[in-house]
């Protein structure tokens, strides 16, 4: 593990070992109830935990570059971190886990690529490597200005993203890596971070209530409940990609593989059944009921791997030639969502 | 096809098997893939696992298999049902085939082949004798064809060895045994990424999803400076030396790509595409659970084998990969283009009996053109 200055504690503070930290401090959960000092840090993490419901990043008081003239204030940033994490237990709603494991991977951002960036410290930048190593299993490496990975790494990190900017294609790729600049290599772990920092919350033990911190875990009981989200009601079309690949079925023309692929997983994803899509193919220039049959049950999930194919990202069918976008897409990023709109 | 031609093939196929085996690679960890095979006239016999060489020969003996594949794929259990395989890692593969290329030629060597009436006739989109339109199309692929191939097995290797760091030692090209290549990349890094980060790799290799800012075209505010130059590694170098052409015309046409502007750019680079993008099929290297043509087999499309190439530029498939015997053999054939197989040339036959040896007997029957007279 990754042995930590108090600076540097106070950066990622999702590092610390809670339970240790408060040990070493001499400090019980219970003070912090009841002392007038280690409640400014109740309400640290309270602010915290509410900059983060509202989609925002928590600013430390610490300086971007991490330095800050006083311990005591490292400190209150490790420990509101500490705390927050422990009212979110406190209350129990899951809705807070994501919105603040999301805010703090998103300062976490901040601080590594600063960090990353840092072409005079080398120590820094070892550090947000090492990080990235221990959390993530990415070996980066420094060339020149860029961090370097390999491409399966990338690949593996990227392919989730839906902006064409992060497509292999629009990288520069030499020699089995991936060259990136510290933001877009931070980036690149986002999601992983905040995974990290959620799944620490979700193990983390669930504390007895602390006497004198009922009021604060009601206030965010009550964020929480009106962070909801929103229902959606959709207008029943299908998108222009379905559209067109019924169309051309019905003309009998020749849909390619990856078109059929489209449209049964988008209508098994809609509700339909098997018998009901099977009918559409019957025009195709090569159907054979057996064929279209153990296909759609192999997408279905009721075949073969049981694993349910979904309907693949508009992304993937432009790159297909299968998108025939309109304006009614509204910038959604998988057909599925076409005519959804929130109430 | 009939019970006679049947029993040709397997004879031939059997010979073939028996007098050639050292040509069949029994793949590196053999017990950890999953084999499967087709007899003529039935349906594919999957999830096989075999420990080694002899229960490999053993397979080919016993059921004189008219093609016979092999995962590229490690299981703990490979013959398991899919879900219980339990994968491991896949090797990578590539499939570049020559009628994924739309040249020219292929029409003029394109047979249709009449479902109802059986009636053969050049590239057609009716029957000429009972005017159906279920026609199946068989192609005898020419030089042009694969030297088309070729070429985009070489654009391959390029990107694998230059872009994606893979040893050219680690990359096997197989003459599929019909319209093109396969071609496997070993040991890679790649050996344990998913069907969606290979969907990926693809899209890179066939230059596809590209966006203008990273060939130096910006929406806002387009500078000349940020334009690719020809020294440059990757796609960057490549699109430099398609577009431009040479070094004197860079500046010009970098004026023009900015006066067109940046939506006309993104045109441009899906148009390239076609050009500079490699053509593989993407379906077969995304997929992680494949069965592919085992090395060394024969592949019942066209009577030809799967062998390796060690020189590209020299191989001619219808010399190195033809392998069946010269016995003479009497076929009533029906083929309309003529072909040429081991330096010789066949054809065009119109309903006639012929004698002619069992390698162009079988290349013929395998295309549904001739049937045992």
């Amino acid at each position: 593990m990754l042995v930590l200055g108090q600076d540097e504690k106070a950066k990622y503070p999702f590092l610390a070992d809670a339970g240790e930290y408060l040990k070493d401090k001499g400090f019980s959960l219970v003070q912090f109830g009841s002392d007038p000092v280690l409640k400014l840090s109740v309400e640290k993490a309270l602010h915290r935990i509410k900059v983060a419901s509202a989609g925002e990043v928590y600013k430390s008081d610490i300086d971007k570059d991490g330095q800050a003239s006083k311990d005591y204030v490292l400190e209150r940033e490790v420990f509101s971190f500490l705390l927050a994490i422990v009212l979110i237990k406190l209350t129990g709603m899951s809705t807070l886990i994501k919105r603040f494991a999301l805010a703090e991977a998103r300062r976490a951002e901040i601080y590594l690529e600063k960090d990353l960036g840092n072409a005079s410290n080398k120590s820094k930048i070892d550090l947000a490597t090492r990080i990235i190593y221990d959390l993530f299993n990415i070996e980066i490496t420094k060339e020149n200005d860029f961090f370097v990975i390999p491409v399966s790494d990338y690949l593996k990190h990227s392919v989730t993203f839906h902006e064409r900017e992060w497509k292999l294609i629009n990288r520069h790729v030499e020699n089995g890596k991936v060259f990136l600049t510290p933001d877009k290599t931070v980036r690149l772990i986002r999601k992983e971070l905040g995974s990290y920092i959620s799944s620490k919350i979700i193990n983390a033990p669930k504390p007895s209530m602390i006497p004198g911190l009922e009021n604060i875990v009601n206030e965010l009981i009550s964020i929480s409940k009106k962070l909801t989200p929103t229902y959606t009601i959709t207008t029943g079309e299908y998108p222009p990609c379905i559209k067109h690949a019924i169309d051309v079925l019905e003309k009998g023309e020749n849909l390619p593989h990856s078109g059929r692929f489209m449209l049964a997983t988008f209508l098994l994803s809609k509700g339909q059944t098997v018998p009901q899509i099977v009918p559409l193919f019957k025009n195709a220039p090569d159907f054979n009921p057996r064929v279209t049959l153990y296909q759609l049950n192999h997408l279905a999930g009721t075949s073969g791997s049981a694993t349910k194919y979904s309907c693949p990202s508009c992304e993937k069918l432009k790159t297909q030639d299968l998108c025939f976008i309109t304006k009614e897409c509204d910038n959604i990023i998988n057909p599925m969502q076409f005519g959804k709109k929130r109430t | 096809m009939n019970e006679i031609d049947i029993k040709f093939l397997e004879d031939s196929f059997k010979k073939y098997y028996f007098n050639h085996f050292d040509l069949i690679t029994s793949p590196q960890r053999t017990s950890e893939r999953e084999f499967g095979y087709q007899k003529f006239n039935s349906g594919m016999f999957r999830h096989i696992s075999l420990k080694e060489n002899k229960e490999l020969h053993l397979l080919f003996m016993q059921n004189i298999p008219s093609d016979v594949y092999c995962s590229n794929a490690y299981y703990a259990f490979p013959n398991s049902p899919m879900s219980e395989k339990d994968w491991k890692e896949a090797d990578l593969i590539f499939d570049i085939d020559a009628k994924d290329l739309n040249l020219p030629c292929r029409k003029n060597h394109t047979i249709s082949i009449c479902n109802e009436c059986n009636q053969t006739s050049k590239d057609t989109n009716q029957c000429v004798k009972c005017n159906s339109t279920k026609l199946e199309k068989k192609s005898l692929p020419c030089k042009n064809c694969i030297d088309a191939s070729k070429i985009e097995v070489n654009k391959l290797s390029n990107v694998l060895t230059n872009d994606l760091g893979i040893d050219k030692e680690n990359i096997h090209i197989y003459f599929s045994g019909n319209e093109g290549f396969h071609v496997y990349v070993y040991d890679s890094q790649f050996q344990q990424i998913g069907s969606k980060e290979r969907s990926e790799l693809v899209d890179y290799i066939m230059f596809r999803g590209a966006i203008p800012e990273t060939f130096g075209m910006k929406k806002f505010k387009p500078n000349r400076s940020l334009f690719p130059d020809f020294d440059q590694k990757g796609w960057n170098g490549r699109f430099s030396k398609y577009i431009f052409g040479s070094k004197s015309k860079r500046s010009k046409i970098i004026s023009e790509l900015l006066d067109s502007g940046y939506s006309s750019f993104q045109k441009t680079l899906d148009n390239v595409s076609e050009n500079i993008g490699v053509r593989i099929d993407p379906n077969v290297t995304m997929d992680i659970h494949r069965i592919f043509r085992l090395p060394g087999s024969i592949n019942s499309k066209s009577g030809l084998s799967k062998v390796l190439c060690t020189d590209l530029t020299k191989f001619d498939p219808y010399v190195d990969a033809c392998f069946l015997n010269d016995d003479p053999v009497e076929v009533l054939a029906n083929c309309p283009i003529q072909f040429k197989l081991k330096n010789k040339k066949f054809g065009p036959y119109t309903n006639e009996k012929i004698l002619v040896p069992t390698y162009a007997a079988v290349y013929m029957i395998c295309k549904k053109l001739a049937t045992i007279a």
